[in-house]
């Protein structure tokens, strides 16, 4: 069984003006923050989708009798693969933050099996990226969960409303 | 009763809730109010909470209001999340940060719970959700 990590400190920012790079995204992603907390790990990608994995762990379940993943989990795996298949899709690593994120939890993910992210930028549009994502244990005809989202590109125009007092 | 309450709902938090720091801090309204310390191991890009963490927090504050609701039923009661939906309001900064469920209607079959998670001001949520759960008996 693989301890969990306690405390791994936050990512460096990404060096600027790299194109998407799996062996630099799977070092930040396995050694940095939350997606190295749970264990998140790149498998594949191609031109505007990407697969990524959670393997199970104990200490990530959400129901003790039945030792299924709790649903944050595999929301945090479906947000990062979506918002990561935006990346692909753009081939450099924009700065964006999640609008919304919608998921459908279809059935409880099988203890002890590794959940497995697919995610694609179905539209890409100049302020807004627009995803779709399953997550399954081994067969993508038998999903998990099913994601959609939006995420805004935030440098897209280089404008924005002033606001008073914003945060 | 307010303390045996609290501790009631921290005992039943899920080994995720409690890998992640997520601690029952005080009822508000008759709603338990869910805290997480700002630590790595929620945090995305480098200053902030990663919208997954913030999505799990307003998920376990949903699950820990529907159980204070319910009281003594939620106990024979297993909650199944259908669904949910997340809109983001503001980055998760450097703070520590609190989440609060409201049941919308908890009928036989279905409950609907809202919850929020804001950092320093109540007034400023982070992220706002709404949740469907099934209930069923516990086998």
């Amino acid at each position: 069984m693989t301890i969990p990590p306690t405390d791994l400190g936050e990512r460096p920012p990404f060096p600027s003006g790299l194109g998407f790079d799996p062996a630099t995204i799977n070092t930040f992603m396995t050694n940095f923050g939350h997606t190295g907390f749970l264990g998140v790990r790149y498998r594949t990608h191609a031109e505007n989708w990407i697969e990524l994995e959670l393997p199970w762990r104990e200490d990530l379940v959400g129901d003790p009798e039945t030792g299924v993943l709790a649903s944050g989990p595999i929301v945090s795996l479906l947000d990062n693969a979506t918002s990561m298949a935006v990346w692909v899709h753009r081939n450099s690593f924009r700065p964006q933050v999640t609008l919304d994120l919608r998921i459908d939890y279809i059935r409880a993910a099988t203890p002890g099996k590794t959940v497995v992210a697919w995610a694609e930028c179905y539209q890409l549009k100049q302020s807004m990226a627009f995803v779709r994502g399953i997550a399954h244990d081994g067969d993508i005809n038998d999903p998990v969960a099913h994601a959609a989202g939006i995420f805004i590109q935030v440098d897209a125009e280089g404008w924005s409303r002033e606001t008073v007092g914003a945060q | 009763m307010t303390d045996d309450l609290i501790e009631k709902l921290s005992a039943q938090l899920p080994p995720y809730a409690k890998a992640m720091g997520m601690m029952v801090d005080h009822m508000a309204e008759g709603a338990p109010v869910l805290t997480m310390d700002y630590a790595s191991r929620a945090v995305g890009r480098p200053g902030f909470l990663h919208g997954g963490a913030i999505a799990g927090m307003l998920e376990i504050a949903a699950i820990v209001a529907l159980r204070a609701h319910l009281g003594d039923e939620g106990m024979t009661v297993r909650f199944k999340p259908i669904n949910i939906s997340v809109e983001y309001l503001r980055g998760g900064v450097q703070a520590q940060t609190f989440a609060m469920g409201s049941v919308i209607r908890a009928g036989r079959r279905i409950a609907n719970v809202r919850a929020e998670a804001w950092q320093a001001d109540r007034d400023k949520p982070l992220a706002s959700c709404w949740m469907n759960f099934l209930l069923k008996p516990k086998s």
